[in-house]
């Protein structure tokens, strides 16, 4: 029998010839087509040498290793996916009502967005603060916010996601102590922490402490989860913000898997078993608007995983090669002009989440380049996911763009170009080194620029940016948080000093802190202080003390 | 022709990032297209205090600084740079800003003292014409 390939390799020919001649005729919109992370798309693609032989180890079947498919066998047939919208702002209460709607429009897990000053460990009257308390997320100073931001909300029966890097710990415990105050035990809660502080210092910039102290928190957050609340995810290995922050695809997925594989060693080295932990760690993507090519990002990041699970950490666990995650649609693609355009982007990137077989996914809002989402934008957003859940049909069979000639191959090139760049940041000597150096930081930034320029230039088109642009732009209404917020956060907060027992907060913290200078799991002391109402700008006070705190690094 | 080429020494800009937020795509970005355009540069990082920027801005002698931020704490921070420039005499320092700055926010900044605001897709010759002429008034 014949080589099947030299015969599809024998009639390419001809048709490229026949393609060339059609180009005499009318050439092709332009002399070069490239994805929106400027990789080169071909014409046409065809079945590669060899594809079919090679099927089981590349593509394989969901479920299975090496994942490219999807990791449960079933994927939507079973389960869709969790629709979590990201959600928080202003105070406790005003945060609270959004997540009982939220909730009583469908949606399925909570996601919670701290406001800046709980992120980097500052209270709400702290200079630090000044503009900040309740403008991207809800204002969290101590427990008490923590009571009511959850009030009525059974966390037995909700999953929470929430987006908390350097002060993951304070936070994780607090929603502990809250359970607790619930009558639900740890082992029964379920839920993401972000705790991912690695990308902090390349992207998104809420670091606090030095990366040798912030991987030791990390890595006692996992300790304490592994124990205490074994169906938390203790990670969530976050490519969104280097994506935000202007990474090409690959970069996203290389920097990232570069982040996971610095985490999976201080955690070994801390003397935990892969297989204890690895199955608890979790992944965060953006979806951007190029269908195919994240599509193929997220098919090409499961594949690698697996593999650098099982040949670099010589995982067991199947659980532990699941290269399982969340996804964002991409806020950098929101324009700020003719807001309603952003819908329908929204509804490409949802789909290529869907496609590319995300656990959970987030929505964009439309009117979230001005300001924070209004409830009818954000309902839309949500409506979105129901319409591709249950209208489109594309949740309905498993991995449906798999064996698509075009997608496989833009599959392998992805997991190539991103195992090159975890290859130089190995060389470089890991990526705390590589950040060190700049060496990402500066990656990221190139890429930014030739975005940038390539929409100044018009090389690349924008709807309503840098082509077909409205006379006049519509009004959008939008959610305002007023300064009001910060002063009723803060009167709460004074009243919640003077209440509670000074001395039990004195000791509280003063045990944290002989912790922190030695090496016991701190996780265990900030539950005491967090149980004895101290704030959140104390705790981290005390560990700035001991640990000292980052700068910032600039290429 | 930009402004930034003509003088015999190149007018400096600050590029600020005041309050908590670390998200500096724009800021770098606008940096680097300044500098393109012949500016002599100076970017401050992410989590500056207004204190800080104001006194670098001062001491670097720039003609005028630049402030993004996409908290939504603008209003706010914006305000007290411009209020620290007055109390330390500075006030000949051009200020403009961009971001996640709601349009309706806009004639507020303006009369605060904030002279342009560049929101989300404004093309860099917008950026650099827009300066160049502010830059000239003042000049």
């Amino acid at each position: 029998m014949s080589d099947p390939y030299a015969k599809i390799e024998e009639a390419r020919k001809a048709y490229e010839a026949a393609a060339r001649k059609a180009c005499e005729r009318l050439p092709e919109r332009s002399p070069r087509f490239a994805t929106a992370s400027g990789r080169e798309v071909e014409r046409l693609c065809v079945p590669e040498a060899g594809s079919l032989e090679s099927y089981c180890e590349r593509i394989g079947f969901p479920g299975s290793y090496p994942y490219t498919r999807g990791v449960q066998p079933t994927m939507y047939r079973g389960r869709l996916w969790t629709m979590r919208q990201y959600a928080g702002f202003a105070t406790a209460e005003e945060s609270n009502l959004r997540y009982k709607y939220l909730l009583g429009q469908g949606t399925t897990g909570l996601s919670v967005a701290f406001d800046l000053p709980t992120q980097i460990g500052y209270d709400s009257d702290a200079p630090e603060s000044l503009g900040e308390v309740g403008k991207v997320g809800v204002a969290v100073d101590t427990l008490a916010d923590m009571e009511t931001l959850f009030d009525g909300i059974p966390l037995d029966r909700v999953s929470t996601s929430m987006t908390i890097n350097s002060t993951a710990a304070v936070l994780l415990a607090m929603y502990v102590a809250v359970a607790e105050k619930q009558g639900v035990p740890s082992e029964k809660l379920e839920g993401t922490i972000q705790n991912d502080v690695l990308k902090e210092y390349v992207a998104r910039g809420t670091y606090i402490f030095p990366p040798k102290p912030s991987l030791r928190l990390v890595s006692d957050l996992f300790a304490f989860c592994t124990r205490s609340v074994p169906k938390w995810n203790s990670i969530s290995i976050s490519g969104y913000h280097i994506r935000e922050a202007g990474a090409t695809a690959a970069q996203e997925i290389g920097f990232t898997l570069a982040d996971a594989i610095c985490y999976v060693e201080t955690a070994i080295a801390a003397g935990l078993a892969v297989d204890d932990f690895a199955p608890r760690l979790a992944f965060f993507f953006a979806a951007h608007t190029d269908l195919f090519e994240e599509v193929a990002k997220f098919r090409a990041a499961r594949r690698l995983w697996a593999r650098i699970m099982k040949e670099r950490f010589g995982a067991k666990d199947p659980k532990s090669r699941m290269l399982r995650f969340h996804t964002q649609t991409g806020g950098v693609t929101l324009t700020a002009q003719q807001p309603d355009n952003n819908v329908v982007r929204v509804a490409i990137q949802a789909l290529a989440a869907v496609l590319g077989g995300t656990q959970s996914l987030h929505t964009n809002s439309r009117d979230e380049a001005l300001s924070l989402p209004t409830e009818e934008s954000v309902t839309i957003a949500l409506r979105t996911q129901q319409i591709l859940a249950h209208e489109s049909g594309v949740a309905d069979t498993i991995d449906p763009l798999g064996g698509s000639y075009f997608v496989e191959s833009l599959t392998d090139r992805l997991e190539e170009e991103a195992l090159s760049y975890i290859r130089r940041v190995d060389e470089m000597g890991g990526v705390v080194a590589a950040i060190e150096r700049g060496f990402i930081q500066r990656e990221i930034e190139d890429a930014a620029y030739r975005y940038g320029q390539s929409v100044e230039s018009g090389e690349r088109i924008v709807v309503g940016v840098n082509r077909f642009r409205a006379e006049r732009e519509p009004e959008t209404p939008l959610l305002r948080v007023d300064e009001s917020v910060a002063r009723s956060q803060v009167e709460k907060l004074r009243s919640v000093r003077a209440s509670r027992d000074g001395a039990r907060v004195r000791e509280a913290l003063a045990a944290l802190e002989a912790a922190a200078r030695g090496t016991e799991n701190l996780v265990p002391r900030i539950l005491d202080a967090v149980r004895a109402y101290a704030s959140i700008g104390e705790i981290c006070g005390v560990l700035r003390r001991v640990f000292g705190e980052h700068v910032e690094i600039r290429p | 022709m930009s402004l930034a080429g003509k003088q015999g020494r190149r007018i400096r800009i600050l590029v600020g990032k005041p309050g908590l937020d670390g998200h500096d795509r724009g800021a770098k970005y606008v940096a680097r297209v300044l500098r393109d355009a012949g500016f002599e540069v100076i970017y401050s990082g992410i989590r500056r205090t207004p204190e800080q920027i104001v006194e670098s801005a001062i001491q670097e002698d720039v003609a005028a600084i630049g402030l993004s931020l996409l908290s939504g704490a603008h209003n706010v921070l914006f305000a007290r740079v411009i209020e620290l420039l007055r109390e330390k005499g500075a006030s000949d320092i051009l200020v403009f800003g961009g971001g996640t700055i709601p349009p309706e926010d806009v004639p507020g900044l303006e009369a605060m003292g904030v002279a342009a605001v560049f929101g989300p897709g404004t093309p860099a010759k917008t950026i650099l014409s827009t300066l160049d002429r502010l830059l000239a008034a003042r000049a």
